[in-house]
C-alpha cells in the first residue's frame, strides 16, 4: 500500500444496466492503483456493482432519465464510495436476512448483504426532497471480508 | 452470457459461459432452465467453468433455477465452480443447498 496515495474520481450515469460495469471497473482499477491485490479488488468492485444495480433497478425504477452518481475518495489505505440515485428511498430495517433458513431459497435480497460482506461499513441516508445516498468504507489494508480471508 | 446443452447418459449438461449478471445472463439463465424442463428433461447439470462474472441476481437465478428443477421432480447439480463463485455460494450459505462436483463423470454417475 502506497503511503499518502490520495485520488478522488466522480462519475454520473444514467439508469441502465449496461453502466454498472463502468463504475464496477473504476472502483476495481483504483484499488488496483492503490496496491490492492486482485482478489481484494474484485470483492470491492462487487460490493460496487450491488450497490449501483440496486440504485437503478429499486432507487430510480429503470427510469434512464434518473441519474446515479458514485463518488470514490481514496485517502491513504481509506477508501469511502458513496452511490447516489434520485429515488424514494426504503427503510433499511425491513430489508430481510438472506442467512434465516426461511429466506435462504430466495431468489433476490443478496445485494446488500454481499455489500455488508465485502466492505467495512455500508450506511444509508435518505434525502429529505427525494434521493438516497450510500456510503461505504473500506480500510484497503484489511482483507476481503469473505470467510476464507478472515482466519 | 452462452449456453451449450448436451446430453450424456440421460443427464442434461449445461455449458454456461459469460456474465450471470442483472439485465443479461441472469434472465437468459431462466430462460433456458425453462426450455430444458418444457421438454421434459428434469436431470440437470450446469457446468460453470465459464462463468467469468456473476453477482447477486445471477446467484438468485441459480436458486431459481434450483427450485425449477426440483419442483419438476428433477434434480439440478453444479459442475465446476469458479473460485469466486464458490466464495459468494459459502457466505450466503447456498453452498449447502448444492451438489457441486469437480469431476463430470462422477457428477453424471450421481444421478
Amino acid at each position: 500500500m502506497e503511503r499518502g496515495y490520495s485520488e478522488r474520481i466522480e462519475i454520473t450515469i444514467s439508469s441502465r444496466f449496461e453502466n454498472i460495469e463502468l463504475v464496477q471497473v473504476i472502483a476495481e482499477h483504483l484499488c488496483e492503483n492503490a496496491g490492492v491485490d486482485e482478489d481484494g479488488s474484485h470483492w470491492i468492485g462487487m460490493a460496487v456493482r450491488e450497490a449501483v444495480a440496486n440504485a437503478i433497478k429499486h432507487g430510480n425504477k429503470l427510469d434512464v432519465r434518473k441519474k446515479v452518481s458514485a463518488t470514490f475518495v481514496l485517502d491513504g489505505a481509506e477508501l469511502e464510495i458513496t452511490i447516489s440515485d434520485e429515488g424514494e428511498g426504503f427503510d433499511p430495517e425491513k430489508v430481510s436476512d438472506p442467512l434465516n433458513p426461511q429466506n435462504l431459497m430466495k431468489t433476490s435480497g443478496r445485494g446488500i448483504f454481499y455489500m455488508k460482506t465485502f466492505m467495512d461499513q455500508v450506511h444509508y441516508s435518505f434525502h429529505p426532497g427525494g434521493g438516497t445516498s450510500l456510503v461505504m468504507t473500506k480500510n484497503l489494508t484489511k482483507g476481503s471480508g469473505i470467510a476464507s480471508n478472515k482466519a | 452470457m452462452k449456453a451449450t446443452t448436451r446430453t450424456a447418459d440421460g443427464v442434461e449438461i449445461i455449458t454456461l459461459q459469460g456474465k450471470i449478471t442483472i439485465g443479461s445472463g441472469d434472465t437468459q439463465l431462466r430462460e433456458v432452465i425453462t426450455n430444458v424442463v418444457n421438454e421434459g428433461k428434469n436431470r440437470i447439470l450446469l457446468d460453470l467453468s465459464g462463468v467469468t462474472t456473476i453477482d447477486s441476481s445471477g446467484i438468485g437465478e441459480l436458486v431459481g433455477s434450483y427450485t425449477t428443477v426440483t419442483n419438476r421432480g428433477g434434480k439440478l447439480k453444479l459442475l465446476h465452480l469458479p473460485a469466486k463463485l464458490n466464495e459468494l455460494l459459502h457466505v450466503t450459505q447456498l453452498i449447502t443447498v448444492f451438489e457441486v462436483y469437480e469431476d463430470e463423470q462422477e457428477a453424471i454417475k450421481s444421478f
